[in-house]
């Protein structure tokens, strides 16, 4: 089988990997599958590596919070694949204290989008070569895109013109 | 008897001319050969996404000209379409060519920026003059638009704000007819210069499988000879309709990256003159008074409109729930916007793909064992924007 549209990746994912997808839909012309945390590393080994998917690109990383569910954070994974001309979305939710396991072996650039991620949310990535803050200040507190820091943030930076100097 | 050495380590940045902005690279030396490089970056953060979360989609909207700024109408489009896929609006034909024209221009706009820095780089100054005297002729195409030379804020989810006015496609014509003089100039300086080439050839080598790795796009995958352009493998807008072609480097160094740029200048140059001939008359905005606003006339006659006008620009529209990721080819690359509605007037969360982060992160393995020299030819030609890149 060749897979040429959509359907056939949803076909073929949901028979190769039955017992791991929790939930497969086509919406909006785009296919989101989900899985269970623990099975994510062994999903996109097989989405990068199987000879019929060839995921070969990791697009971005994406972290959503909802306050309000159990399970507080999702992660969405987008993939390309050139060969395919075919993108995916590969999505998992977990809880706030949770350790999400690195996907850098598979695909180095998620390097940077795991620190983002980290950054942001505060997720935590287990076997991470360097998990550090990547787009705030140095020695920043909170983690800004959770929807419980405010917009404007918890300090007020001021000049002090006597001091010619400034001051958190 | 045993040499010690030690290596040393560099500040490259935050202010420094060949950092294309605010980049603070920490090198570490052995004498002049880069052992290890760690960019830090984030200095240019200014939060977008989370304020992008506490604003209508219209208000939403110019914060992507501040990402990457020298072609603010590219992440336009990305946020336009992906709003527009998720309230399956169409936008008419003629907004579509004043967008797809617009997007080009936004290229040039960046290309020229790219190649005549990456040629300040490594010492050409001359370019750069050139060069940004068609910047600026480009921006008042811009301004005569949208009314900004920069900020355009001109796209709307549905079509555009407004018509372009009278004369424009016309001198846009008279541009595209006297630009390729302008870039055989630009490559007469550059393409056979001898340190031009002593400086770019066989520097930051990727291979094509690399390339891939890495999450490359645009012309840092292209420069390395995949075939790969969102606008011929995944068209949107009218790119489909339209004769162009996908230039390909071959050895993926820093010199072929910029051969591809000079030659996407000609294709978009190309894709411009086509749509200038191509472009029908008809409405430029959705015509559903639930996403764009009436016009003046209708605004002082109709009840109805009104109330459209006062909605919209006090609440805005709401957007069914639903996530898209919408990705368009950026100058830099492929730029992508993922939207999550939960159904209200404002968007959950909008993460935004940026090409940029993905290149500079690659900039430590395109730059071990090179020389320090090399840093600012590598770093020019991975087009870098901190607008983008820091969000």
């Amino acid at each position: 089988m060749i897979i040429k549209n959509l359907k056939d990746l949803e076909k073929f994912i949901n028979s190769e990997l039955a017992s791991k997808i929790q939930k497969s839909v086509i919406e909006n012309n785009e296919f989101l599958i989900e899985v269970n945390e623990s099975d994510l590393i062994d999903v996109v080994r097989f989405l990068k590596s199987n000879e019929k998917c060839k995921f070969r690109q990791l697009i971005d990383i994406v972290g959503v919070d909802y306050p309000e569910h159990e399970k507080r954070f999702e992660l969405v994974y987008l993939f390309l694949s050139h060969e395919n001309n075919i993108r995916i979305k590969l999505s998992i939710k977990f809880q706030s204290d949770q350790n999400i396991d690195s996907i850098t072996k598979i695909f180095p650039s998620a390097n940077w989008m795991e620190r983002e991620v980290f950054d942001m949310y505060g997720i935590k990535f287990k076997n991470h070569p360097d998990l550090r803050r990547i787009l705030t200040d140095y020695g920043f507190k909170g983690h800004p895109l959770r929807k419980d820091f405010p917009l404007t943030g918890f300090n007020e930076v001021r000049y002090s013109e006597k001091e010619k100097k400034s001051y958190l | 008897m045993v040499k010690k050495t030690k290596s040393l380590n560099l500040n490259f940045g935050p202010q420094h001319p060949a950092a294309h902005g605010v980049l603070r690279l920490i090198l570490e030396l052995d004498g002049e050969v880069v052992e290890k490089a760690d960019p830090h970056i984030g200095l240019l953060h200014r939060g977008t996404e989370k304020l992008i979360e506490h604003k209508t989609y219209a208000q939403a909207l110019p914060y992507f000209d501040r990402l990457d700024y020298v072609a603010p109408m590219n992440q336009e489009h990305a946020f336009a379409l992906a709003a527009e896929k998720l309230l399956n609006v169409q936008v008419p034909i003629r907004a579509k060519y004043i967008r797809v024209i617009f997007c080009e221009i936004g290229r040039i706009l960046s290309h020229i920026l790219n190649v005549t820095t990456q040629a300040l780089d490594v010492g050409a100054l001359t370019p750069s003059l050139w060069g940004f005297e068609e910047r600026e002729t480009l921006m008042t195409f811009y301004e005569r638009a949208s009314g900004s030379r920069l900020h355009a804020n001109y796209f709307r989810t549905g079509g555009v704000n407004q018509d372009i006015p009278l004369k424009l496609l016309e001198d846009i014509e008279k541009f595209c007819k006297s630009f390729p003089k302008i870039i055989n100039d630009l490559e007469s300086l550059l393409t056979d210069n001898r340190i031009f080439k002593q400086r770019n050839v066989d520097i930051g080598i990727v291979t094509k499988q690399e390339a891939l790795d890495h999450s490359f796009s645009g012309v840092m995958l292209r420069g390395s000879g995949v075939p790969w352009d969102l606008r011929r493998s995944q068209p949107y807008e009218i790119y489909k309709d339209l004769d162009f072609k996908i230039p390909v480097g071959k050895n993926g160094d820093c010199y072929d990256r910029y051969l591809c740029r000079i030659e996407e200048m000609r294709e978009s140059v190309k894709i411009i003159l086509q749509c200038i001939k191509k472009i029908p008359k008809g409405p430029i905005k959705s015509v559903d008074g639930k996403i764009s606003p009436p016009n003046r006339h209708d605004l002082k006659q109709s009840m109805e409109a009104l109330i459209h006008h006062f909605k919209l620009f006090t609440e805005g529209y709401r957007v069914p729930k639903g996530n898209v990721y919408t990705a368009v080819e950026a100058p830099k690359g492929e730029f992508g916007v993922y939207l999550i509605s939960d159904g209200s007037n404002k968007p959950y969360r909008c993460k935004i793909r940026a090409p940029g982060f993905s290149h500079l992160q690659a900039m430590d393995y395109l730059i071990r064992g090179h020389m320090l020299a090399d840093v600012p030819a590598v770093l020019g030609s991975l087009d870098i924007v901190f607008g983008e890149v820091d969000r």
